[in-house]
C-alpha cells in the first residue's frame, strides 16, 4: 500500500512500486485530470508537481513519489499562481480540444513559480516539453504574459 | 432537479397543419423562405439536416434551457457555437443556457459526422430556424395568455413582454404552454435581423467546457470511469493485413493485475473501420495491461504489405508519375503543347509528401458496456453513427440497442471518424463476464503505428511558360495511394473526389490543362488527415506556381494574380459573394491559428515512413510535430467579411495546406534553395 499526498490530502493506493504516478492517479485515485499523451515523458500531457518541481508523472513510479508533495491539476483552484494562470487561461480563450491544457497549465505555473517575469526565451524553454498537437501556442505565450503582469503588479499593491 | 418541460412531437404534428393554412405574406416570410437557397450541402450526408426545436429545446420550469449539442466537439468549438445560435435567435441567455450531448442518433438529430470541416456550414441555418421557431412558440403562448395579438409581443433576454400592457413572463414560466404551441412551419419563421444578434458575431460566448478544461474537470474519452470497469490494450499486427501466426500468452497472464487475453480478429477484405486484429490485454489497471502486452510473445503473419518500404515506394511513385495516368481533367492539348514547345519553354518538377499521423493528444479510446442484450458505449468520435453501427454489427445487435455516449475528444483531425477502436472495445467486452465495462486505450506507439494515415505523394507538375511569360499549358499528375482502398479492395491511385481537391479545381487560368494520377496501390490504411488530398495537391501547385513565375522573371504574387485572372480573384470584395466567416470570429481566429501550426508541422517535421511494412516511428521523439520554440509567437488573422445572408464556409481544414508552400517559397526567397521534399529538415 502506497500513501500519496496528493493536494495536500493523504490518498492510499494500492498498487506495485513501479506504476508510473499517472495510472495511479488516473485509474486507482480516480484523478483524471492528469492526462495521458504519450507514456515516455515527451509530450508534458502528464505534468504534476512534486515538492514544488515540474515532473512528467508518466515516467515517475509511485515509489518515488510517495512521501512528497504532489500537486495536480485539481489542486491549481487554491494556488495563487494557479489561479492566476487558469484565469489567463480563459480570458485568452487559450483551450481548443483541450486535452494538453492541464500538463500545458502545470508547466506554466512551474514556471511562474521559479521566473516571475520570463522572457520569450525562458517561455520557449519551460514550454517546449509540452506538446500541443492543437497548435494554441501563440495564445499560451499570451496567457503566461498575461498571468506574469497581473502577479507581478498584484505582488507590489 | 428542475422539473422540463419537454416540447412533444405530438405537439407538432397537431399544430403545423394550422399554421400552413394561416402563413400570410411578410417580408419576415420571404425572407425565411428565401434562406435556404444558398446550398448548405447537408442533404446529401446521412440524416441530412434537422430544424425541429421539439428535438433541440427544452425548457425547464426555472427557466433553464437546455439545447442539445447533436455534433461532437473536438475542439473546433462547435458544442459552443451551435447551441449559441439556438439560444441567440430564440433570445435565450446564454447563462441560463445549459448545454445537453446528444447521443448517437442520427434519424432524431441529422448527421453528426464532424468530418469535412461541416458543422457551420451544415447547421447554421438550421439552428437558427430552431431558434427562431422556439422563440415563436413562446410569443405565440404568451400572446394566448394574455390574450393580445401575438404581434404585440416579443420575446427579449428570456422574458417575453407586451409593451402595451406593460407585462412581462419568463421562458420558465412559458415553458408548458409554449410546449403546447404549434410548431411554426419553415416559411412562417421570422429570423432575426443581424443586427439583433446578440451572440453571434461577437465573442461574448465563451467554450462551454473553458473552465472545466483548465482545471480538469472536463472528461474526454479518456477520462471514462465506471465501476468494476476493466482497461485493455491491444497487440495488433505490425503489418496492415498481417495475421496472428501463434502465440504465447503464459508469461503475460503472470503479470499482477492481468486478467484475460482476448483473440482480436483480422479484418476481412478491405480494411475499412474494422479493427486490424490481433490479441487485447485486459487488466486491472491501464499499466499492467500495457505490461502484460509487453510480455506477450506473439508471431505473426505479415501478409502482402509485409515488404512495403518508404524508400523503394517512393521511386514506385516518382516513375509512376512519370507516365501517363488515368484522366480526371482534360481541357485543350497538354501533349501538343508540350511536344510543340521548345526546351527553354518548358519546366517540370516533382514534389513529394510523406505520409503523416493525426496524433492527436488524446490517443484513440472506448469504453463498453453490454448487458441485457443492449450496449452503451462512452468514447470520443467524430463519428457517433458509424461508432453505432459498428457495434451493432460486431454484437449483431439492433442499432437501437447501441447507446453511443460522446465525451469530447482530444483532438481528432480525421482519425476518429473511424470508428475500429470502438469495435475492438466490442470484441473484448463480448469476452467479458455480462455487464463488464471495458475501456480499451491506445497507446501513443499504437496511435503513430496503427493510424489510417494521410496518403503519400508524388506530385509532378509541368508546364509550358511561353517568352512572354504566359503560362500555356499545366500538367498535374498526382501519383498517391487512395483512399478509396480502405473501402474497395486493390482500389489503386486517387480517385475523383481527391482529385477534385486543388488540382482538377486549382485556381489557374491556363489554356491547356491536364489532370492525372496513377494508379498505384495502397499499403497501409488510408485514411483523410485535416484537410485531406488539399495539402499535398496544393503543396505542389503553389511551389511551382512560384518556380514559374521565377522563370518568368515576375513578381510571385502578381504572377499568381495574373493567372488566376480578375473575374476569379479572391479578393474582400469578392469574398462577400462566396464566404461568410463570422459566426464564432474568435474561434475562426483558433482554427487559423492551430490550422498554420498544423501545416508547420507538417511542413517542417513530421513524416511517418515504413520499412519492412511496419511504420519506423512510435511516438513524439521521432514523430515530431511543431513544438512551442518553433511556433510562431504571434498569428494574426484577418476576417474580410461578415455577411450572414450568405452559406457559411467551413474553418477547421482550409488553414492547414497553404503554409508548406507559402513557407517554402520563402525558403527559396530567402536562401535561393529550392525545397520540393517534406518535411524540410531532411533536405536541411
Ligand atoms: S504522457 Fe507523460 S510526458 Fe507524455
Ligand atoms: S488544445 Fe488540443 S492538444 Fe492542446
Amino acid at each position: 500500500m502506497t500513501h500519496l499526498q496528493v493536494n495536500g490530502q493523504t490518498r492510499k493506493a494500492d498498487v506495485p512500486d513501479d506504476m508510473p504516478l499517472l495510472w495511479a492517479l488516473r485509474d486507482e485515485l480516480g484523478m483524471t485530470g492528469t492526462k495521458f499523451g504519450c507514456g515516455i515523458s515527451v509530450c508534458g500531457a502528464c505534468m504534476v508537481h512534486i515538492d514544488g518541481e515540474p515532473v512528467r508523472a508518466c515516467v515517475t513510479p509511485v515509489s518515488a513519489a510517495a512521501g512528497r508533495e504532489i500537486s495536480t491539476i485539481e489542486g491549481m483552484e487554491t494556488d495563487r499562481i494557479g489561479q492566476a494562470v487558469q484565469q489567463a487561461w480563459v480570458e485568452n480563450n487559450v483551450a481548443q480540444c483541450g486535452y494538453c491544457q492541464a500538463g500545458q497549465i502545470m508547466a506554466a505555473v512551474s514556471l511562474l513559480k521559479t521566473t516571475p517575469a520570463p522572457t520569450e526565451q525562458q517561455i520557449d524553454d519551460a514550454m517546449s516539453g509540452n506538446i500541443c498537437r492543437c497548435g494554441t501556442y501563440p495564445r499560451i505565450r499570451a496567457a503566461i504574459k498575461q498571468a506574469a503582469g497581473r502577479l507581478g503588479a498584484g505582488g507590489q499593491s | 432537479m428542475t422539473a422540463t418541460v419537454r416540447l412533444s412531437r405530438r405537439a407538432f404534428l397537431q399544430g403545423s397543419l394550422g399554421v400552413l393554412t394561416l402563413a400570410v405574406t411578410s417580408s419576415g416570410l420571404v425572407r425565411a423562405a428565401d434562406a435556404d437557397v444558398p446550398k448548405y450541402g447537408a442533404d446529401s450526408m446521412p440524416g441530412g439536416t434537422v430544424d425541429d426545436p421539439l428535438v433541440f429545446v427544452s425548457i425547464a420550469e426555472d427557466g433553464t434551457v437546455a439545447i442539445v449539442a447533436h455534433r461532437a466537439e473536438m475542439g473546433t468549438g462547435v458544442r459552443t457555437s451551435l447551441p449559441m445560435v439556438v439560444a441567440d435567435e430564440m433570445e435565450a441567455l446564454w447563462e441560463r443556457v445549459e448545454v445537453v450531448q446528444a447521443e448517437a442518433d442520427e434519424g432524431r438529430y441529422g448527421n453528426q459526422n464532424v468530418d469535412g470541416s461541416r458543422s457551420v456550414r451544415h447547421f447554421l441555418m438550421p439552428m437558427r430556424r430552431v431558434g427562431a421557431a422556439a422563440r415563436q412558440m413562446l410569443e405565440a403562448a404568451a400572446a394566448a395568455r394574455w390574450s393580445v395579438p401575438v404581434s404585440e409581443v416579443r420575446a427579449v433576454q428570456h422574458e417575453v413582454l407586451h409593451e402595451p400592457g406593460g407585462r412581462r413572463l419568463g421562458f420558465g414560466e412559458l415553458a408548458a404552454d409554449a410546449a403546447r404551441q404549434p410548431v411554426p412551419a419553415a416559411d412562417a419563421l421570422k429570423l432575426k435581423a443581424r443586427e439583433d444578434f446578440r451572440y453571434i458575431g461577437n465573442d461574448k460566448v465563451r467554450l462551454v467546457d473553458l473552465e472545466a478544461i483548465g482545471k480538469g474537470e472536463a472528461v474526454y474519452g479518456m477520462d471514462m470511469r465506471l465501476p468494476g470497469m476493466v482497461h485493455a490494450v491491444v497487440a495488433r499486427p505490425p503489418v496492415v493485413g498481417g495475421k496472428l501466426r501463434r502465440f504465447d500468452g503464459s508469461k503475460a497472464l503472470t503479470i499482477p493485475g492481468v486478467l484475460k487475453l482476448v483473440e482480436i480478429p483480422a479484418f476481412q477484405g478491405a480494411p475499412a473501420f474494422q479493427p486490424l486484429g490481433g490479441i487485447a490485454v485486459v487488466a486491472r489497471n491501464t499499466w499492467a495491461a500495457i505490461q502484460g502486452r509487453d510480455a506477450l510473445d506473439i508471431e505473426w503473419d505479415d501478409g502482402p504489405n509485409g515488404s512495403y518500404d518508404s524508400v523503394a515506394y517512393r521511386e514506385e511513385l516518382e516513375a509512376a508519375a512519370r507516365a501517363p495516368g488515368k484522366l480526371m481533367r482534360d481541357q485543350g492539348n497538354v501533349a501538343e503543347a508540350w511536344a510543340e514547345a521548345p526546351e527553354a519553354e518548358r519546366l517540370a518538377a516533382e514534389y513529394y509528401i510523406p505520409h503523416l499521423a493525426h496524433a492527436s493528444m488524446e490517443p484513440p479510446v472506448a469504453t463498453v458496456r453490454i448487458e441485457d442484450g443492449r450496449a452503451e458505449v462512452w468514447t470520443s468520435v467524430q463519428n457517433p453513427a458509424a461508432a453505432q453501427a459498428a457495434v451493432a454489427q460486431r454484437l449483431k445487435f439492433e442499432p437501437g440497442k447501441v447507446k453511443v455516449k460522446v465525451l469530447l475528444l482530444g483532438g481528432g483531425f480525421g482519425r476518429k471518424s473511424k470508428p475500429d477502436f470502438v469495435d475492438e472495445a466490442a470484441i473484448v467486452a463480448q469476452a467479458m463476464p455480462e455487464g463488464t465495462p471495458v475501456k480499451l486505450v491506445w497507446t501513443r506507439e499504437d496511435d503513430i503505428q496503427h493510424d489510417y494515415l494521410h496518403t503519400v505523394s508524388v506530385e509532378r507538375l509541368e508546364a509550358v511558360i511561353d517568352g512572354s511569360g504566359q503560362v500555356q499549358s499545366w500538367l498535374h499528375r498526382s501519383a498517391s495511394p487512395t483512399i478509396a482502398s480502405l473501402f474497395v479492395e486493390g482500389a489503386k491511385g486517387q480517385q475523383i473526389t481527391e482529385s477534385a481537391m486543388s488540382a482538377i479545381n486549382m485556381p489557374y487560368v491556363i489554356p491547356n490543362v491536364r489532370v492525372e494520377t496513377a494508379e498505384v496501390a495502397a499499403h497501409a490504411r488510408i485514411g483523410w488527415f485535416r484537410s485531406v488530398a488539399n495539402i499535398p495537391h496544393a503543396f505542389a501547385a503553389q511551389c511551382f506556381i512560384a518556380e514559374l513565375a521565377h522563370r518568368a522573371g515576375k513578381d510571385h504574387r502578381q504572377f499568381a494574380l495574373d493567372l488566376i485572372g480578375p473575374a476569379r480573384r479572391i479578393d474582400p470584395g469578392m469574398m462577400a459573394d462566396t464566404w461568410n466567416y463570422t459566426e464564432s470570429p474568435e474561434r475562426i481566429r483558433a482554427q487559423m491559428e492551430g490550422g498554420a501550426i498544423m501545416g508547420l508541422s507538417l511542413a517542417l517535421a513530421s513524416e511517418i515512413s515504413f520499412e519492412k511494412g511496419r511504420v519506423r516511428q512510435s511516438n513524439f521523439h521521432d514523430y515530431e510535430v511543431l513544438r512551442h520554440q518553433a511556433s510562431p509567437r504571434v498569428i494574426r488573422t484577418h476576417l474580410v467579411n461578415d455577411d450572414h445572408d450568405l452559406p457559411p464556409g467551413g474553418v477547421g481544414e482550409p488553414p492547414v495546406p497553404p503554409v508548406a508552400p507559402a513557407l517554402c517559397n520563402a525558403i527559396f526567397a530567402a536562401t535561393g534553395k529550392r525545397v520540393r521534399s517534406l518535411p524540410v529538415r531532411t533536405v536541411a
